[in-house]
């Protein structure tokens, strides 16, 4: 089985994140790691090709930097990375990104698309199902149990009242949640592997992307203005005395929430 | 000149410290009320290659260099300064000098499992009345039929009661007073008898034992290095695990640091943060400055003992510099935290008894100073 997992570098957690006024765009010059759930996107990868066989290609499009977070998948574990990479790519946002995945994805032809439920940073929880929708694959997301037996998926997700257990005929999207499985370390022999295994970084050319549908010109939307969130106004601090409660419906009443 | 970390350090660093945070640093303050030794990190350390950062490959080691196995140990110290000396010791201690000075056969017997962190290892040198003057240790080792029979009695010793390698050092020639009579033998847990678990300031979750070699007879093949070259098989060792100590230290300092500014932008007195207040300030600047120094001779010893060039005095700078700074910048902590600095609520005070053994062992801080003093004057 091929396995593609799409993974985004975000800023590290311990990063201070800010937009760039000049540009609207996230200030990427700091520190940067996978982000969280696309690592259990890579463990779920690595588990099922250890059962079923197959390879493990992490897919990225990013800034070249991008490279060092991809290289601790491989050091996880997984075969082989590809970073599409371009100066014309930047400022692509969710169409132009989709654009750019699904394509690459094409000429890849896994029989299983894994990501990530949501990304750290920008917080859409949407690439997915737009990929989905430009491969024409079935989709599944918020998984929490994955499991595949013949050409089919089973996924199963939590939800308010439940599960949900979905089945999908391969190939197909899997989007999962950080429920899923516990990522593990990267050995050091990983880390020293990963070296010698196939990280390629292509251009948009290369990848047979058309640079006029991602970047800013392939993108739909337009940042206009950044503004910080206004400052908390209005904040109460109630120490309990043993009348909060009493003293939160009250303020509650008085704003007409309640 | 190139003051950055290769790709391969980084990562390792990040791994050191992705685990320190959250296997270790959460347990530490249990680990150290309780006194307990958590040997179940050191298998999964193990696991990830971390007992063998910077052993070789065809000894089931990572193969990764010994700036790596620096970077490791700051991490792991700064999470836990008891895991910190135990795996210190057991990889520069005890390990190295296998890979060293060991046969092809005593490559091969003894490596592989510490390597991967499946046994602990220990290095026994220090004697009640042998410490810094190690060289006129009484433990004895005297031939008999097909081999050696060991007596004596070693102090302090880590990992002592969890070690099933050790690197014990005895006199084999009780004609020769001093450190030429003494050589380096490889003995296996069933050899010695642990007497005691010393009580100590700090460094709880680490183990110190007493150990007492009660004529254990090992075969020849046991001996580490030729006859009477033993004390140059420990200060070999103990020359590059300085440099580890030299790392510990440092990340006592980093975690004290951390304590420190973390309290210092919360708490309020007077209307404002004291992180507002200058004499705060000024303290978390010159914590973070010296930890800054400290790191760079340390990460400089290590990157000359990589390149195979001389690092004994530049080894001892770092210790002498960085246990210094651990003491201080964890004693500073304490004193931003105020009352609640002194308290067991927080991690200062254990920095501040942690702290303190790295002025004090793999040679103490008046010993670093007469090696570099040696190395200054030499030729004058
Ligand atoms: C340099 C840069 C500039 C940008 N500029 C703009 C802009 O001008 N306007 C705008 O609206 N948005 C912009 N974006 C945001 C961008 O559109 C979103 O990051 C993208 O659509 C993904 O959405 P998300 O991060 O919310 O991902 P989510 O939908 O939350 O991500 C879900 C999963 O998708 C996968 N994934 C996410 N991103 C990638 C990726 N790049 N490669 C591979 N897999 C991925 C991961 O598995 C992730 O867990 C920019 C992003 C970058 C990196
Ligand atoms: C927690 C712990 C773990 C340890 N682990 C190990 C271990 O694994 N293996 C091992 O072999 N040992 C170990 N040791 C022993 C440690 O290395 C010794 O304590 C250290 O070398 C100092 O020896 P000493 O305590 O006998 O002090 P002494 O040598 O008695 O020194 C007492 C004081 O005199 C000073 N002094 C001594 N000689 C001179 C001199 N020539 N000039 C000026 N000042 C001098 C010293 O600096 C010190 O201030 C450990 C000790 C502790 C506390």
């Amino acid at each position: 089985m091929k396995i593609a997992v799409c993974v985004k570098q975000v800023p590290d957690a311990t990063v201070h994140k800010r937009l760039d006024p000049s540009t609207h765009r996230l200030d990427r010059s700091g520190e940067g790691a996978l982000n969280p759930t696309d690592l259990n996107a890579v463990e779920e990868a690595l588990r099922l090709r250890d059962a079923h066989g197959g390879e493990v290609a992490i897919l990225s499009l990013g800034p070249e930097r991008a490279m060092d977070s991809l290289r601790k998948a491989l050091a996880m574990g997984a075969d082989r990375a590809v970073l599409v990479s371009d100066a014309a790519a930047a400022g692509s946002d969710l169409v132009a990104t989709s654009h750019a995945l699904a394509t690459a994805l094409g000429r890849e032809e896994p029989d299983l698309v894994l990501f990530g439920q949501q990304s750290s940073d920008a917080d859409g929880a949407v690439l997915w199902a737009a990929v989905a929708d430009r491969l024409r694959r079935p989709m599944v997301s918020q998984v929490a149990e994955l499991t595949i037996e013949g050409g089919t998926l089973t996924g199963k997700r939590q939800t308010e009242f439940g599960y949900d257990v979905i089945s999908a005929p391969l190939p197909a999207v899997v989007a999962v949640s950080d429920a899923i499985n516990e990522p593990r370390y990267p050995s050091l022999k990983g880390i020293m592997g990963a070296k010698s295994k196939p990280q390629e970084t292509v251009s948009l050319a290369d990848a047979g992307i058309e640079a006029d549908r991602v970047g800013e010109a392939g993108s739909k939307t337009t940042v206009r203005a950044v503004a910080p969130p206004p400052a908390k106004s209005d904040q109460v601090k109630l120490e309990d005395d043993g009348s909060a409660a009493e003293k939160i419906v009250e303020y509650l009443a008085e704003k007409r929430l309640i | 000149m190139d003051f950055a970390l290769t790709n391969e350090q980084r990562e390792i660093q990040a791994l050191a410290r992705e685990f320190a945070e959250s296997e270790i640093a959460p347990h530490a303050g249990d680990w150290d009320r309780e006194h307990r030794f958590p040997r179940e990190v050191f298998a999964k350390l193990g696991e990830l290659g971390l007992m063998g950062v910077c052993v070789p490959e065809e000894l089931a080691g990572a193969g990764a260099d010994f700036v790596s196995y620096v970077l490791v140990l700051e991490e792991l110290s700064r999470a836990d300064a008891g895991v910190g000396v135990t795996v210190a010791v057991h990889t520069s201690a005890a390990t190295l000098p296998i890979v060293t000075f060991g046969t092809e056969e005593q490559k091969q017997l003894f490596v592989p499992p510490l390597a991967r962190g499946e046994v602990l290892g220990a290095f026994a040198l220090t004697e009640p009345g042998s410490g810094s003057d190690a060289g006129s240790l009484r433990t004895t080792a005297v031939r008999e039929g097909d081999g050696w029979r060991i007596s004596g009695t070693k102090q302090w010793c880590t990992n002592g009661s969890h070690a099933s390698t050790f690197v014990v050092f005895a006199r084999t020639d009780p004609g020769t007073e001093g450190a030429r009579g003494v050589s380096a033998f490889l003995l296996d847990a069933d050899h010695v008898e642990v007497t005691r678990e010393e009580e100590k300031l700090g460094l709880h979750s680490s183990s110190t034992a007493d150990l007492r070699l009660d004529g254990a007879l090992v075969p020849f093949d046991r001996l580490l290095h030729e006859e009477r070259k033993g004390f140059a098989v420990a200060m070999a060792t103990l020359d590059g695990g300085r440099i580890g100590i030299a790392a510990q230290a440092v990340g006592i300092a980093q975690a004290a640091l951390d304590t420190a500014s973390a309290y210092a932008v919360e708490r309020e007195q007077f209307g404002s943060r004291i992180a507002d207040f200058q004499a705060i300030r000024f303290k978390l600047a010159d914590m973070a400055t010296e930890i800054a120094a400290a790191r760079q001779l340390t990460l400089r010893a290590a990157w000359l003992k990589q390149a195979g060039l001389p690092h004994g005095a530049e080894g001892a700078m770092a210790k002498l510099f960085a246990s210094r700074v651990a003491v201080r910048t964890s004693q500073e902590a304490i004193q931003v935290l105020g009352g609640y600095g002194y308290t067991r609520e927080f991690p200062a005070e254990r920095f501040y008894r942690d702290a303190k053994i790295t002025e004090i062992y793999e040679g103490t801080s008046e010993i670093q100073r007469i090696v570099i003093a040696r190395q200054l004057l030499r030729g004058l």
